[in-house]
């Protein structure tokens, strides 16, 4: 499994749990907004799990437009 | 009053610690609500802090500490109003506003923010005029004014230059980016962090800590490590009040009111 794969598992792991969703419910390219229905709020509380997670820091406005768990694990892979 | 219990707030005194909670739904938006009941809660410390050593501010919301001023109410409330008119009606609430986060600020008992979750725009504002912010590991800052065309008006820059310096003021105003609280805690924000649920806790544990020391001595240090900004405060109020007048403000606000997605918003 390459690095951005494992990256995007460990992040729809990481959503799962906080937003209680089976786990394979979820795919990379799935609309997070919609799958987990949150809103940005709960959007920026899966923001600063998942910067403890990978121990980096994301600002919010790199997020603008991206609403899918693919996209996601980009803007983190390029900030590690 | 030793007790209170509003639609916005509630408070008790408990074992020498006044504990303020934070309920309005949906995220402890301060608007008029929220800020007639702290004047309640401001004009009843001086009978509460004869027998307080500590004031605890908490929110009892999942959501977090509080989103920030109420927005939306500000903009319905100055909408349908003259140009001038709405500006005033906005000075008003930050003078008001303003009254109450200095009395915090100066408040001869130490004080101590609880917080999780958001704690954004009027939420941090009002954390910052307490002694101590103690934060659990949900906990997220940031000051998004800038991105609606304002600035912080309940008087968070000052405090913030006062606590952190410019630098820090210029990162979190000028790109309006939300950080967490490893970062908080590392620029000197947050005194203390904690395990997800238990600020609080710890709140409680540091509150009973001070019941310790002696009330005049920590209230003269209080006074002689944390003087009040008011010049730079005061200047605020002037600089929010101007940039309010600006129609690229109004439009801003309504986009940002009116948006029914799920990230609304925010340029």
């Amino acid at each position: 499994m390459g690095t951005e794969q494992r990256t995007v598992e460990e992040i729809l792991d990481l959503a799962a749990t906080q937003f209680k969703v089976p786990r394979e419910s979820l795919s990379p390219d799935d609309d997070f907004f919609k799958k987990l229905k949150i809103d940005s709020l709960q959007a920026l509380s899966l923001l600063t799990r998942l910067e403890q997670h990978f121990n980096i820091e994301l600002p919010d406005y790199e997020l603008q437009g991206v609403s899918d768990f693919r996209t996601l694990a980009e803007r983190i892979q390029a900030r590690m | 009053m030793t007790e209170f219990s509003g639609q916005a707030i509630s408070w008790e005194l408990k074992e020498g610690v006044v504990e303020v909670a934070l309920h309005r739904e949906p995220c402890n938006e301060l608007g008029e609500q929220a800020l007639t009941e702290f004047e309640v809660l401001v004009r009843a410390l001086p009978e509460l802090e004869p027998h307080s050593h500590a004031l605890v501010l908490y929110s009892r919301l999942n959501c977090g500490f509080s989103a920030g001023a109420d927005l939306r109410e500000t903009y319905y409330r100055t909408q349908p109003m003259e140009n001038a008119a709405a500006v005033e009606s906005v000075r008003q609430s930050l003078e008001r506003t303003h009254r109450v986060m200095n009395t915090f600020d100066v408040c001869p008992l130490t004080t101590i923010a609880a917080v999780h979750g958001v704690t954004f725009g009027g939420g941090l504002e009002l954390a910052l005029t307490c002694d101590l912010i103690i934060a659990d590991r949900t906990a997220r800052f940031s000051f998004p004014e800038l991105r609606l065309g304002l600035i912080p008006g309940f008087g968070g820059i000052p405090r913030l230059k006062r606590d952190l310096g410019n630098a820090v003021v210029r990162d979190l105003v000028l790109t309006g980016r939300s950080f967490n609280v490893n970062k908080a805690h590392e620029m000197g924000l947050v005194a203390q962090v904690v395990a997800e649920g238990q600020a609080l806790a710890v709140a409680r544990s540091t509150a009973r800590q001070l019941a310790k020391f002696d009330r005049a001595t920590s209230s003269a240090a209080k006074k002689f490590i944390k003087p009040i900004p008011y010049d730079d405060l005061r200047q605020e109020i002037e600089l929010f009040c101007h940039l309010f007048a600006q129609p690229a403000v109004t439009r801003s606000l309504k986009k940002f009111i009116e948006s029914r997605d799920a990230q609304p918003y925010l340029p």
